[in-house]
């Protein structure tokens, strides 16, 4: 490993203690880590039980969150298509509205324009609703002359649709502008309310990551207590009686991040069938993603910060208390 | 070495376990503490290794003084001293081995040089073939000397022992203050705590006398 020719001693003297204290200090920390890994796998059953317990918690607003995202996804490509009904005056002749359709089909925003006359609209009408028998007795044709205006992509946003609506209402000859927009709102603040839902949950159940951790270590800190102590008596400082249990918490949350993730593929797999029949039936293309490789790994650190932060808080609070004398 | 000024020391609810308390003790000399059970001589020794603090005078141990020590320098003062306890404190969750390599290990000595120091040590007290055994299996005496082991592992300059002899029969008693003896020889300062009258005037070394708190000898041989 080290190529470098041997270098004159007195120039070397002063930078070889600091660095065979630095490689002593790593080789700690090495020997800790292995050490807590060892303790922790000691216990298999008990350590598996934190394990799952820190990765169902970690899991569920995980998978909570990808559902969640998939579906705002879908209601994307939803809002894209909507389509803008523009009921016409009465007044309004065929040739007119002809003429207000290719003037409609112009503007920038909009990318198709179709034209339903009134006696196409109650042949439809007619034949849709099963009212014939009482469309008889109706002397004349009461719908109006209607547009169906598909605006652009552009139009994609919220604010633009409801700019474009404004300038549709204001053409003479417009009565009535209806755009399916209601159930659009109402299914994304559903998934706004959804989404805060999941977000609070996630935080409840970190803070219950968190405190299993806390409590575990705190366990592994009253059985250590003996040694604890001694290292205290020996010149142990706070940060070298800290660091297996640090380390523990480092473990359990390793353990727990990777027990998320099998629940994670799991659960994908299982609904992976039932969600594209679904789809299928539904004409959509609603697909149901997993976590990317680096969604896998920021799942994986999350769970590490988690472990270490319960560790820290259990150290913190019960380390002080163990004091020789 | 180890210097006592003034001590007093006051524990809550007006018991007073050290009062006014004058000494000193020089490099390489080994003492005696003695004086019947409650007279001070455990609040003395734990004024010294940093486990309580002198409610007046002045302790100053290595030119170290100790009274305004922030909390977080305690353990580096505590390297310098060696402790070996009544009922030696050794962890039997290890190897022999592993308990006097303690010291070293909290202090980050490469891995190698713990190996060598903690055999050196064990040969010092004549257990060298049996650090790989469990604590367990040894013999009080045997115990005793795996914690004097390593209380001297990291050539600490002080030595404080409190009744290190006290489940012991009179043979192995004078076989661990032999090597106590040695310690001082080499420039450890040695201070005991014991009410063994038998031993401590066999041994005819300086004794420190407390009652009730008070330093009433602390004249040469007793």
């Amino acid at each position: 490993m080290n190529k470098a020719p041997p270098k004159p001693r007195g120039a070397n003297r002063s930078r070889a203690p600091f660095r065979q204290a630095f490689e002593s200090y790593l080789g700690h920390h090495r020997r800790v880590a292995r050490d807590s890994a060892r303790r922790m796998l000691q216990a298999p059953v008990a350590s598996l039980m934190t394990w799952t317990v820190m990765g169902v918690a970690l899991a569920l607003p995980v998978g909570l969150l990808l559902l969640l995202t998939s579906l705002q996804g879908v209601s994307a490509g939803w809002e894209s298509a909507a389509r803008v009904t523009l009921y016409l005056a009465e007044e309004v002749t065929v040739d007119q509205a002809d003429g207000l359709r290719l003037d409609i089909a112009m503007r920038p925003e909009v990318a198709e324009v179709e034209l339903i006359d009134k006696t196409q609209a109650l042949a439809e009408f007619r034949s849709g609703s099963g009212l014939d028998d009482a469309l008889d007795f109706l002397n004349d044709n009461p719908l109006p002359h209607t547009l169906l205006v598909t605006p652009t992509d552009r139009v994609r946003s919220e604010l633009a649709m409801q700019g474009l609506l404004g300038t549709l209402e204001d053409i003479r000859g417009v009565s009535r502008v209806q755009v399916d927009l209601g159930w659009l709102q109402r299914l994304k603040a559903i998934t706004e309310v959804l989404g805060r839902g999941v977000w609070a949950l996630a935080a409840l159940l970190a803070l219950a990551v968190i405190l299993v951790i806390g409590n575990t270590i705190r366990l592994a800190i009253e059985n250590r207590r003996d040694e604890i102590l001694v290292a205290k008596l020996v010149g142990g400082t706070d940060a070298f009686v800290r660091r297996p249990f640090l380390y523990t918490g480092i473990w359990f949350g390793l353990g727990g991040g990777l027990v998320a993730f099998v629940l994670l593929q799991l659960t994908l797999w299982w609904l992976s069938g039932p969600v594209e029949r679904l789809a299928d039936l539904y004409g959509s293309q609603f697909v149901l993603t997993g976590l990317s490789f680096q969604g896998n790994l920021v799942l994986l650190m999350v769970a590490i910060g988690f472990g270490w932060l319960g560790a820290w808080l259990a150290v913190k609070r019960h380390l002080v208390a163990i004091e020789p004398g | 070495m180890i210097e006592f000024e003034q001590v007093s020391k006051r524990y809550d609810g007006d018991h007073t376990a050290l009062k006014q308390v004058n000494f000193q003790l020089a490099r390489g000399e080994l003492a005696f503490l003695t004086g019947h059970s409650g007279a001070g001589k455990s609040t003395l020794l734990k004024l010294i290794m940093l486990m309580e603090r002198p409610s007046a005078g002045r302790v100053v141990v290595g030119g170290q003084l100790l009274n305004t020590l922030p909390k977080r320098q305690v353990p580096y003062i505590r390297r310098h001293i060696g402790v070996v306890f009544q009922n030696h404190q050794l962890l039997f969750d290890r190897s022999v081995f592993d308990n006097v390599a303690m010291p070293l290990e909290v202090m980050g000595t490469p891995a190698g040089d713990i190996g060598r120091r903690v055999r050196a040590a064990l040969d010092k007290v004549g257990l060298l073939s049996k650090e790989k055994m469990n604590p367990i299996q040894l013999s009080g005496g045997e115990q005793q000397r795996v914690g004097i082991a390593r209380a001297v592992v990291n050539k600490p300059p002080v030595l404080l022992a409190d009744e290190p002899t006290g489940n012991l029969d009179p043979a192995l008693s004078a076989d661990i203050m032999r090597l106590f003896e040695q310690f001082s020889q080499v420039g450890v300062t040695v201070l005991i705590a014991s009410h063994d009258i038998a031993l401590i005037d066999n041994m005819q070394r300086r004794t420190l006398t407390l009652a009730d708190g008070r330093l009433v000898s602390e004249g040469g041989v007793s």
